[in-house]
């Protein structure tokens, strides 16, 4: 924690206090965490941040701060990880991940290179083999279903070292 | 970025690194280094030494370059090997060395191949789990751990070409057929590819018997064309059949990975083709001369050695000039050993040529790497300013990467490697040298001067087509070498089996002299055809029955997968 408090504070030395005893009611925006290196190439990194903020703005207080850090860590379970990530690629935040939410995260992905139908071709495919209910849009178990099964997931994935 | 299937090649390529390191590993200290460190040093025997005819010219760089001169009588070659049957204080047994070396690297080659392609069957069989593809690449494809920008550079257009990947799958398995059209097109491009094949044969049967026509009549009288006329029509051939070859391929509208493997198995077929009616044309023409030569080429080879030794009695004898009476026996006289007359020995010259082959080769490719790729890249970029269509997108463009001229390259050499080892201890070393440049200077030029295939596709999980023609080509390659062990007498001036009349009688003679007498009873008992015959029938039989118990496992595992997935389907 203190380590996390230091980044934390050399991030904005002028506003963050040292003393935390007052639990005193101190935001951070997002452009500033933004930048931060572990965070700066990640093209997700505004989802993220925004999925831990509670105000939905993107602002994190202290706790936010460390809430996300101890998500993205080694230590973190599974379920929790796997909360997460939906809330991250959820972009329109309706708690369901539709295929405008896939086609945003694609283009992040990809940053773009895919042309339209491609893009259009790989989320139905993701739509095909993932969407358990028929409703056309991906839920949460829909999600986690998918997700458990992924070789992938933990190793790549939300695994985070300050 | 460049795809999985240009990757694959470079992993090939790291992995003959691989074995040729060991390849060289064996030869140069087993072979050379103990004959360099105690065998008799250069210029104490006849076959060590360069001959007095030669050495003026013996250092110069052009027979260097040759390997002629020094390098020709040095431990780079088969004739420098002395033929006792020890040396030095360690008692290092040189000829069977020499012999199991060169059997043992033909041994280890298969047992790796084997082994290699006994693992990608393995895993192929093992986890083929895509029933959420698309979906896990999207979730699961980004590192989180990244924090390097040419890193997630990088990283971006790999998950690009993964994506574009699987989308040719996709687009492959959802491709609608119209049946008849395909076939009749199919057939029709086989035709043309077999009639490719058999106007290639005729032109080198053709040209074969017209150089010999042109020997006849004396080359003087022809220009350099005709002279050369065979070696260039096989290199153009070489070049613009497998053009030829893609064009075909274009009507057959497969899958980019089963074109591939057509490709790669036309040109195998016109190389082999080529190489065969080559050298039936010679033989033809050589059988139309002189009908009983070729049985007697072993027997002319023994009369070459009568008459060399007859030479060289009679060279003694004029050395002490008449001056010793008949019947005693004369003082050693003082020769220099480069004065003395040599015997033929055709296992070095072998052992030349597949290194002048290796060398040409190697220059070759990086000439035309030079020449193709990156003058005609740096020519695209910069005149791309003054020039009236668009180079980059039209002709020429930059080049991909061709990945089937660039395998079949390598076997091929792997091959060349293979054949001429036993002769040539030298050319493992050389080819490792020349595996490190190529690996380099390829990346480079890929990263540099190519641009990525227009339609990626992933490359098969096992690469068991490369390893199958690798297996096919190490098992044409170690013919000539074991048919020369088993049948044709060694040289009698040269080499560690001088003297001898086949050269694995150094495996009977090591177990006279180094193993007691009942070990050599008991190899004469275990040789016995008698016991042979049935032992390899139970071999036989063992391949069959593990071939049965194998395919039984494979349908219990495709049953069982099912059962999982449908319990995992009711469960939802």
């Amino acid at each position: 924690i203190y380590r996390l408090h230091g980044r934390y504070y050399e991030m904005a030395p002028n506003v963050v206090p040292m003393d935390y005893t007052r639990d005193p009611d101190v935001k951070l925006p997002m452009q500033l965490i933004i930048n931060m290196p572990e965070l700066k190439e990640n093209p997700f990194k505004e989802r993220i941040v925004e999925s831990f903020s509670e105000d939905g703005e993107g602002s994190l207080s202290f706790n936010d701060f460390v809430d996300m850090f101890s998500v993205l860590s080694e230590m973190a379970p599974r379920e929790l990880k796997a909360i997460y990530a939906f809330k991250i690629y959820d972009f329109n935040t309706d708690n369901f991940i539709c295929k405008s939410d896939l086609e945003k995260t694609l283009n992040k992905l990809t940053r773009e290179e895919l042309t339209a139908e491609e893009i259009t071709l790989v989320c139905e495919k993701v739509i095909e083999e993932a969407d358990m209910d028929g409703d056309g849009k991906l839920g949460f178990a829909d999600f986690e279903n998918m997700i458990s099964k992924a070789p992938d997931f933990l190793r790549y994935c939300f695994k985070k070292k300050v | 970025h460049f795809g999985s299937s240009v990757a694959s090649y470079f992993i090939f390529l790291r992995w003959m690194y691989g074995i040729n390191m060991i390849l060289f590993g064996l030869t140069f200290g087993l072979v050379m280094v103990p004959e360099a460190l105690m065998g008799k040093p250069y210029g104490s025997l006849p076959r060590k030494t360069v001959p007095r005819a030669e050495e003026a010219t013996a250092m110069n760089f052009a027979t260097l370059w040759d390997f002629s001169g020094f390098a020709q009588y040095s431990v780079l070659f088969y004739g420098y090997y002395n033929n006792q049957r020890t040396i030095g204080w360690l008692k290092f047994r040189m000829p069977l060395s020499y012999f199991l070396v060169g059997v043992g690297t033909i041994g280890y080659s298969f047992m790796i191949v084997i082994r290699t392609m006994a693992k990608n069957a393995n895993d192929d069989g093992g986890g083929d789990d895509t029933s959420f593809n698309f979906s896990w690449k999207m979730f699961t494809s980004w590192d989180y751990l990244i924090g390097n920008p040419e890193t997630a550079d990088n990283k971006f257009a790999s998950i690009t070409t993964s994506f574009k990947e699987a989308i040719v799958e996709e687009q492959e398995s959802r491709k609608e057929e119209n049946i008849h059209l395909t076939r009749f097109l199919r057939v029709l491009a086989n035709f043309l590819a077999l009639c490719t094949l058999a106007g290639s044969g005729y032109l080198i049967f053709f040209v074969v018997r017209r150089s010999q026509k042109f020997a006849l009549e004396g080359l003087e009288n022809y220009g350099w064309w005709e002279r050369n006329e065979v070696n260039m029509v096989m290199s153009l051939l070489g070049m613009f059949c497998p053009t030829l070859f893609d064009v075909i391929s274009s009507l057959e509208n497969y899958h980019p990975r089963i074109a591939l493997r057509w490709q790669l198995g036309r040109i195998f077929a016109l190389f082999l083709g080529n190489l065969y009616t080559f050298i039936i044309a010679l033989m033809d023409e050589i059988n139309l001369k002189a009908r009983y030569l070729l049985p007697f080429t072993i027997f002319n080879m023994y009369l070459e050695e009568k008459i060399v030794k007859y030479n060289m009695t009679i060279w003694e004898a004029s050395l002490y000039n008449g001056t010793i009476p008949e019947n005693s026996t004369a003082p050693p006289i003082q020769v220099d050993p480069a004065d003395v007359p040599r015997g033929p020995c055709w296992e070095t010259m072998v052992g030349q040529e597949f290194v002048r082959l290796t060398v040409s080769d190697t220059m070759t490719t990086y000439i035309t790497i030079l020449i193709g790729d990156f003058l005609r890249a740096v020519f695209v970029r910069f005149f791309n300013y003054c020039w009236c269509w668009d180079l980059e997108y039209g002709f020429p463009s930059y080049s991909e990467f061709d990945i089937s001229g660039n395998v079949l390259g390598l076997i091929f050499n792997q091959g060349m490697i293979w054949m001429g080892s036993f002769y040539a201890p030298c050319l493992p070393a050389i080819n490792v040298f020349r595996l490190h440049t190529s690996m380099y200077l390829q990346c480079w030029a890929v990263m540099c001067c190519n641009v990525p295939q227009e339609r990626v596709f992933k490359a098969s999980r096992s690469n068991n087509f490369y390893m199958a023609m690798l297996l096919f080509i190490l098992f044409l390659s170690t013919l000539p070498a074991v048919y020369t062990i088993v049948s044709i007498p060694p040289s009698f001036d040269c080499g560690p089996f001088s003297g001898k009349t086949r050269m694995f009688e150094v495996i009977s003679e090591t177990l006279e002299h180094d193993f007691p007498s009942w070990f050599g009873k008991v190899f004469g008992y275990a040789s016995n055809p008698g016991l042979i015959l049935p032992f390899i029938l139970l071999m036989v039989l063992s391949i069959y029955y593990l071939n049965a118990t194998s395919k039984s496992y494979k349908e219990a595992n495709l049953e069982l997968k099912k059962k999982l997935q449908s319990v995992r389907n009711r469960e939802l």
